[in-house]
């Protein structure tokens, strides 16, 4: 049974894959990536990472993507037609991308012989996985977690300093002038005489 | 000897299908011939393959370091992404366009 699924969602996930790379609409490249990360979410449920497994999702689909899919709108990008370079370089691609895929495959596998490593945070079955987690984020790696925090501030920093520009003509407010107004510079008391107006 | 993760499926198909997503995106990326937004969709697959083993080994091995670090990574994925969408609207602003076939300023 968990074989089956197994098979299922790598198919899928392996399809998604080609498919955002070779789709000629952004578009649909990034629903794809969509697709791709949800069976991955699906192949770490399989292997008991739950938390990681919905981290996937809220991350990469609810954030990630959806970055994706804005600009994706907001760029106005053509579709292309695909060129004859990519045709001209496809069978030196595949050649080499096999060779890889059996380096990288056996450099893991083959290894994996040998006597495996004592494992120094041994997960506990008997509770659950965010908890086994939370158990050691928050003791062990908190520092790691920390500069994880800096890291996304420093990006946010980054975007808005980039995409940041000065443009003329617009109407904003001067939050220092607001602030240091007086009394006695913005309020006039006038004595109104009766029957002449100001 | 058959090494096997947590639902006693073996490690060695888990590695097998993240070694295909990150020659897939490996190629996404030297195969681009669109625009740069592609490249950095191929970024994020490669970026999942990585994940995906981290998972597989912590599995396998019974041990949390690996899921703790697929934390880490989702972090620095998600902020490599914000600034790359960042640089790539700044470029848009000067060029008008996202081409990889037209990017030649340095004539590299």
């Amino acid at each position: 049974m968990n074989l089956i699924a197994f098979f299922i969602f790598s198919t899928l996930l392996i399809a998604a894959a080609l498919c955002v790379t070779v789709a000629r609409n952004p578009v649909h490249s990034v629903l794809f990536l969509i697709f791709s990360f949800f069976c991955a979410a699906a192949l770490f449920l399989l292997q008991g990472a739950e938390f990681l497994a919905l981290l996937l999702v809220i991350i990469y689909v609810g954030a990630v993507a959806i970055l994706f899919l804005f600009v994706v709108m907001m760029l106005n990008i053509e579709i292309k037609e695909i060129k004859k370079s990519f045709f001209r370089f496809l069978p030196v691609v595949l050649v080499v991308a096999l060779i890889l895929f059996v380096e990288l495959y056996y450099a893991i596998v083959v290894d994996m012989g040998g006597v495996l490593p004592e494992a120094i945070y041994p997960i506990n079955y008997e509770i659950s996985n965010i908890h086994n987690i939370g158990m050691i984020l928050y003791t062990d790696f908190f520092f790691h977690f920390q500069i994880a925090g800096l890291v996304l501030l420093l990006a946010m920093m980054g975007a808005v300093v980039l995409t940041l520009r000065k443009r003329d003509g617009v109407k904003k407010q001067k939050i220092i002038k607001q602030v240091s107004r007086t009394r006695k510079e913005s309020v006039k008391v006038v004595k109104v005489l009766t029957g002449k107006g100001v | 000897m058959e090494l096997l993760t947590y639902q006693d499926i073996p490690a060695s198909f888990y590695i097998a299908v993240s070694t295909s997503i990150f020659i897939i995106g490996l190629g996404g990326v030297v195969l681009n011939r669109k625009s740069i937004i592609n490249f950095l969709m191929s970024l994020e697959l490669i970026l999942l393959s990585a994940n995906m083993n981290f998972v597989t080994f912590s599995s396998m091995l019974g041990d949390l370091q690996g899921q703790i670090f697929v934390m880490f990574i989702l972090t620095v994925a998600a902020a490599e992404v914000a600034i790359g969408i960042a640089i790539l609207i700044v470029y848009f602003r000067l060029k008008g366009n996202i081409d990889t076939e037209e990017i030649n300023l340095m004539k590299g």
